[in-house]
């Protein structure tokens, strides 16, 4: 178990999700006329304009905003994705630049399949709890694409959430500890010339998502000396609908303690905002004193778990931007014409 | 002195010496992620012997290994090597044995024959597959070889969509509709439940079966087996070994015939594909050798990845008319309790599809049964057991008769 040498928290967070939306059943609908069970309701499709880092800037806005922080203050900008739109070449410093981070700031990309925003949220703790810097943005964010009739096109999807973490005193919610995992699992990957990953069918189930989020939770639980009944909520990595069901249930938690943060059955799985993007969107409805248990899960594969507990600073600045339920509202759908040509599923001669 | 004919002469033949089947074990079957081909042959060698105190791996003189998919899935050949130097067997003489879905069954008979011959006097069959470390489109590749290549599996055909296609052919022809097919998954659920070792240990109900989405339409979720990773061991022997072994208050179960025939494997080139010829074949012939009728037979295994496949081969086997297994089986026909019971353990549907090991799976279950000892699932006073398994949609049958001895 990982603690900081001193207390550190998150004092901003913020959340973006693109607007337009496929309903799993339109997939479904090209791909096995309509037969196939679908894993989500729906899921969320970046515009002709978003990529990766334009989504992170969305997400990062919400969170300076929140955090009430001079853009400039920022010791760490780090984006954590698998769908960085440039092999060489960081997505960090055009967030950076963008926030008006730039220049004396460190910023790089992460990438560890699911988990890059959460592997980016522990060396943030790390640098914050270290000393070394007052503040440092965790960002996950990405467009991921699944190969056109492939199980993944279902959930694959398009979101960002942005975690600023600083001293504990600061804190709208102090982080007590985290815990990571990781074992050389292949359950899901891609190599670097192509367009889309490939996944291990079921592998992707007993031996990658659960046991790695099992291990890691369970570890925390036990360094800490609490049980699943302590937390007022959890969140956890949710690439469909039923996996994030399944991992809280053996770990011990409820539904109802999942509820806030489930958000894969409208927006799919955001990859590497997944787990954050439920976190921030338990924090919308968390009140000081609640506490959140978080675990995120990557491929090849490994998982972060995380103890979080709200401050009275949420209240103050929980409306300083708009919250997750903002974005799930504004959903319009498009078809899988229009889903194709916007996603780059079209080849143009 | 006049000569007699070759058709003579193969008409006086007379086949088998008695053969026993003295132990037998099985791996659970599951998604055994964790585990090679080799790690899950080793743990069903070993019950087998642990079954048999008395018997050691040095008395053995031949081992089969029954295997459908190694070569292509595991990229490994010379299984009957291979695995014999794995389990504990090394330097004994091994093959491994192909006939697609039929390779146990097969596997099973060049054992008897081996011992009928009087060249060895114990053998052991190996049934494993091990399919869990490759992609759908590998497996669907690799289980595909047991259709005829250049007529079908070239043109993307599989397995389950031939079945699916006899199925809506049989639905058509005898006026049912697809839910008449539910019993059979059903039946085998209810029985897996009860089996520890199965894949899937729950129950399903008619209208899951109806509610369920489609594969190959009208083949439904509920009514496609999964194929799954396994191993199953069975020692057999010559009378004298057996007897010699025999354990008081347990029966000896004698492989009182076994029978392998073969059909062509491109359906489209079969007169009549709702027929399967050579199930009827190598059941008639593998009951003629034990000198029984159908009647006799207590359980029984089939290969029933489907529904359409088990009723196919109850009609070909002789038990019912054609067009008329669902309705037996609706009325419970297939149940422990019925008159043909099958799936005991959960057939390939609940217990897994185990490919090349199911024939050994198969038996492995069947001497439960004769033993008496197979629990929630006995059927009463089993004392005949068939087991038939197909290689494809039927191109190869092998069937087995037991009959244990009082």
């Amino acid at each position: 178990m990982m603690k900081p040498n001193r207390p550190v928290g998150l004092i901003g967070y913020g959340v973006y999700i693109p607007r337009y939306r496929i309903a799993a059943r339109e997939i479904a609908r090209v791909w096995t006329d309509g037969q196939g069970g679908v894993p989500v309701e729906s899921k969320s499709v970046a515009g002709p304009d978003e990529d990766t880092i334009t989504l992170a800037i969305e997400a990062a806005r919400n969170a300076v905003a929140r955090a009430g922080l001079a853009p400039e203050r920022l010791g760490a900008v780090w984006v954590g994705s698998e769908s960085h739109p440039y092999s060489v070449k960081p997505s960090g410093t055009i967030v950076a630049e963008a926030l008006g981070a730039t220049p004396w700031v460190s910023a790089a990309d992460w990438e560890f399949a699911c988990k890059a925003g959460s592997e980016a949220l522990t060396a943030a703790m790390g640098l914050v709890g270290s000393g070394m810097q007052e503040y440092a943005l965790a960002i996950g964010a990405d467009t991921a694409q699944g190969r056109p009739g492939d199980a993944l096109e279902y959930t694959a999807s398009s979101g960002a959430a942005a975690l600023i973490v600083g001293p504990a005193e600061e804190a709208l919610a102090t982080i007590e500890a985290t815990v990571s995992y990781v074992s050389d699992t292949p359950d899901f990957f891609r190599r670097a010339d192509r367009p889309y990953p490939v996944h291990g069918n079921r592998f992707t189930g007993e031996p990658a998502y659960f046991h790695q989020i099992q291990a890691a939770g369970a570890a925390l639980l036990e360094g800490l000396g609490r049980a699943p009944g302590d937390f007022t909520y959890a969140v956890f990595h949710q690439p469909n609908a039923k996996f994030p069901q399944v991992a809280a249930k053996r770990l011990g938690f409820s539904d109802a303690q999942i509820a806030p943060g489930m958000l894969s059955p409208t927006i799919g799985n955001t990859y590497s905002g997944a787990a954050l993007a439920g976190l921030c969107a338990t924090l919308d409805v968390a009140q000081p004193g609640d506490t959140i248990f978080m675990a995120s899960y990557g491929s090849g594969a490994g998982s972060d778990a995380y103890a979080l507990t709200v401050t009275e600073r949420l209240l103050e600045r929980r409306a300083r931007a708009p919250l997750t339920a903002a974005y799930l509202r504004r959903a319009v759908f498009v078809d899988y014409a229009i889903y194709a040509k916007w996603r780059g599923k079209l080849l143009l001669g | 002195m006049g000569r007699k004919s070759v058709d003579d002469a193969l008409r006086e033949r007379t086949v088998m010496t008695n053969i026993y089947l003295v132990g037998a074990a099985a791996t659970p079957v599951a998604e055994h992620f964790g585990r090679s081909l080799a790690d899950l042959a080793s743990e069903a060698v070993r019950g087998a012997f642990a079954a048999v105190p008395r018997l050691a791996p040095s008395h053995v003189g031949a081992l089969f290994v029954a295997n459908a998919l190694g070569d292509r899935l595991a990229g490994q050949g010379q299984l009957g090597a291979y695995l014999g130097a794995a389990v504990g067997l090394r330097g004994v003489p091994a093959a491994r044995v192909e006939a697609a879905g039929a390779s146990g069954g097969v596997a099973i008979q060049q054992a008897a024959y081996a011992i009928a011959a009087g060249a060895v006097e114990v053998a052991v069959v190996l049934g494993a597959e091990k399919v869990t470390d490759q992609l759908d489109g590998a497996l669907e590749a690799a289980l595909a070889l047991a259709m005829d290549a250049e007529a079908e599996a070239l043109h993307g055909l599989t397995l389950t969509a031939q079945w699916a296609m006899l199925m809506r052919r049989y639905m058509h022809e005898h006026g049912y509709a697809a839910d008449a097919f539910a019993p059979f998954p059903v039946n085998a659920h209810a029985n897996a439940a009860r089996n520890p070792q199965a894949l899937y240990r729950f129950a399903i109900s008619a209208d899951k079966y109806r509610k369920a989405g489609q594969i190959a339409s009208p083949l439904n979720m509920l009514d496609c087996s999964s194929v799954a990773d396994g191993a199953a061991c069975l020692i057999l022997a010559s009378e004298r070994v057996a007897r010699e072994l025999a354990q008081p208050a347990v029966p000896l179960v004698r492989l009182a015939g076994t029978a392998v025939a073969t059909d062509v494997p491109a359906l489209g080139a079969r007169p009549d594909p709702l027929d399967l010829v050579a199930a009827r074949a190598s059941a008639q012939i593998a009951l003629g050798r034990a000198h029984l009728g159908l009647g006799d037979v207590h359980v029984l295994e089939l290969s029933d990845p489907h529904g359409i496949a088990a009723a196919l081969a109850l009609e070909a086997i002789g038990y019912y008319g054609r067009g008329e297994a669902p309705r037996h089986a609706a009325d419970g026909a297939i149940a422990p309790s019925g008159r043909t019971p099958i799936a005991t353990a959960g057939g390939y549907k609940a217990r897994g599809d185990l490919a090349g090991a199911s024939g050994v799976y198969q038996l492995v279950e069947l001497l439960r049964q004769l033993r008496g000892e197979a629990g929630a699932t006995q059927v009463a006073g089993a004392k005949v057991a068939l087991a038939q398994s197909l290689g494809g949609v039927g191109s190869t049958a092998a069937t087995c008769v037991l009959v244990a001895e009082s």
